[in-house]
């Protein structure tokens, strides 16, 4: 009995091991597809990578070297133009500016918003369902129609032109779509944790600091990935708010380095500024790129 | 406006008792204030005000400078649509809006059906080798800030750039110096170019996602039944994430509707023979520096108006043509 078993298995193994073989074998079909797609992927990528590491390589050009031709190399490899992007075309201030008006607006933008989309979510009172739906129509409405009042707005409480007045803006514009995210995300949250959580005593305050919100951390990680991606590259907002050179973000001022003066930018400093302003981004991407991507299927999971 | 928010907390308490005993405690009171007060204010104070502000500021001549201003109606609107460059930027808007869209559209669901189904036709239903490789290069230009995108094209389609470069070396010589961005035929499509550019890749990595939430299975049973590639993609991979591509059809219709970085970017002045124009640069243009405030509004109410018309327009579109999919899968 056994060794028939065991004749029968050994002898079904070989037999199986050609048929596996033999489809296996890729039909003419499928190797035309597929050279064919990695050709399209390989060109993509090609047409992603190439106008980067060309900006890379010019950035270490001078002026006159970039007009001579597109393709010669920089003679003399230094980071001149670095210096005088970061100094000279005050991208470093601009830096500095948009950490700053980043870094507060989005650590504002998450707890407001987590507590508002905490509260929409989880009470029922007169006017939630109106409320949430006066953020959706902030979603989705144009900012441009809100710019002219917008300003006029910042200047009569005298924050126009003013780091603080930009954060706010900032963080109002944020706020619908960190609602709308993260209460699909607190309404997912288990009755049970903050019931259990008001017996043991705990006031509503303690609740959401102590135990809801820690538990929604993987939206909120989520959430402020887009939010910083959305505030590092908002342009609009900053030109029209914020007109103070000193004040400058780097969005607006890459936009004025690059427009001031018509030929006689420095167009050398002007790659390297490019640069400054892509690495930083990249390298965080490349390291969060994972999240990120989880981040992505997530919003389009919900 | 503190005081709406503050109204509607109150009553929001004794309502709330229902679920759950709450009484008016100072925690609670504090709670309800701060939680939704204060996120409140702040929204309303810089997002819906100005939006309400706006409306009304289109139905007046004011300038900004002055405090007094005068009611005249319709006028605004009517001037704007007498207006021949606010319609050619309208018409630029809508072109942008159409074809944006479905270029990004097409080529991110093509690269993410390679990489995730587009393997052998044998064995497990798999992507193509090194996909991930070409996911992460992709997105990339999605991380870099829209304005830089549009400095960086500026420079590749500069007549002494990187492009007339390429094609030179190609052997395409008439295209030396060729000013891609100052000529008529060509501002557009260059720059229409480097929106996609921007953005296919985040729309690929979301269709990946999409196409990976559909059953192997479902892949599986089409194979069986002898479905090749092209069917596969046109009657699985299409109907099923169809609700995604509405949702990307609609943020791209959005997002070219505005269009303002790349504009201002590629083509601060509107192009050549405002062939590149878009409704938001006059916008700013006839606000910022002209100061007609109560024109640049009415065009913000246009714009508004023209953006909902887009979303309503895809919606309806995809439950005419989709109708039938939406009962089946329900």
């Amino acid at each position: 009995m056994t060794t028939e078993a065991i004749t029968t298995r050994d002898a079904s193994r070989p037999a199986r091991k050609p048929a596996l073989t033999r489809k296996s074998a890729n039909t003419p079909g499928d190797r035309t597809v597929g050279v064919l797609s990695h050709t399209a992927l390989v060109l993509w990528s090609l047409i992603v990578i190439l106008p980067l590491l060309w900006t890379l390589m010019t950035s270490f050009k001078t002026t006159k070297e970039i007009f001579a031709s597109p393709f010669t190399l920089p003679a003399n490899w230094n980071f001149d133009n670095y210096v005088s992007a970061w100094t000279q075309e005050g991208i470093g201030n601009y830096f500095l500016n948009t950490v700053i008006v980043v870094g507060f607006a989005l650590v504002i933008v998450m707890v407001l918003g987590a507590m508002c989309a905490y509260v929409l979510a989880r009470y029922k009172f007169f006017g939630s369902r109106a409320i949430y739906y006066l953020m959706l129509a902030g979603l989705t409405f144009p900012v441009f129609l809100a710019i002219v009042p917008l300003f006029f707005v910042l200047r009569n409480i005298g924050l126009l032109n003013t780091l603080p007045g930009l954060i706010l803006t900032y963080v109002a514009f944020a706020l619908p779509f960190t609602v709308f995210f993260l209460y699909s995300f607190f309404k997912g949250l288990p009755d049970e944790i903050a019931e259990a959580a008001a017996i043991d005593g705990a006031g509503e305050w303690r609740t959401f600091f102590q135990v809801m919100l820690p538990m929604a951390k993987p939206g909120m990680a989520s959430v402020a990935i887009f939010n910083f991606l959305g505030l590092w590259n908002q342009f609009l907002l900053p030109v029209a708010l914020n007109t103070d050179k000193n004040n400058y973000v780097l969005s607006q001022g890459m936009a004025s380095f690059a427009s001031s003066a018509g030929y006689a930018v420095d167009f050398g400093a002007l790659f390297a500024a490019v640069i400054i302003t892509i690495v930083p981004v990249l390298v965080a991407y490349v390291i969060f790129q994972r999240q990120l991507q989880g981040s992505v299927s997530q919003g389009t999971m919900k | 406006m503190i005081d709406t928010a503050l109204a509607n907390t109150k009553p929001g308490s004794r309502k709330a008792a229902r679920p759950r005993k709450r009484k008016l405690t100072f925690d609670y009171v504090t709670f309800m204030v701060v939680f939704l007060g204060l996120p409140l204010a702040i929204f309303l104070i810089f997002v819906i005000w100005p939006f309400l502000q706006a409306v009304f500021y289109s139905l007046t001549d004011w300038s900004g400078f002055t405090p007094e201003m005068q009611v005249i109606g319709i006028e605004n609107y009517i001037r704007l649509f007498n207006d021949d460059i606010f319609m050619t930027a309208l018409g630029n808007n809508v072109l942008l809006a159409i074809v944006v869209p479905l270029i990004t559209i097409v080529l991110a669901l093509t690269l993410a059906t390679m990489v995730t189904v587009g393997g052998p036709s044998h064995g497990p239903i798999r992507g193509l080798r090194n996909s991930s490789f070409y996911r992460v290069v992709s997105f990339f230009p999605y991380v870099i800030p829209a304005i830089v995108t549009g400095i960086l094209w500026g420079q590749i389609y500069n007549p002494a750039g990187l492009l007339n470069g390429l094609l030179g070396l190609i052997g395409l010589d008439m295209f030396e110096s060729f000013p891609w961005l100052g000529n008529e035929r060509t501002a557009m499509g260059a720059t229409i170019f480097v929106i996609v550019w921007g953005f296919v890749g985040f729309y690929m990595v979301l269709f990946v996602a999409a196409i990976k939430g559909v059953p192997a299975e479902t892949y599986e049973a089409a194979r069986i039944d002898g479905a090749g590639r092209a069917r596969t993609a046109f009657s699985i991979t299409i109907p099923l994430i169809r609700d995604n591509i509405q949702t990307a059809y609609i943020y791209l219709g959005i997002m070219a509707l505005d269009a303002f970085v790349y504009m201002q970017a590629l083509n601060p002045g509107g192009g050549p023979n405002n062939s590149t124009l878009v409704m938001s640069q006059q916008l700013f243009r006839t606000a910022f520096g002209k100061g007609e405030f109560g024109q640049a509004s009415a065009m913000g109410v246009v714009l508004a108006i023209v953006t909902l018309i887009f979303a309503a327009l895809v919606f309806t579109v995809n439950r005419i043509t989709g109708g039938k999919d939406e009962k089946g899968r329900a």
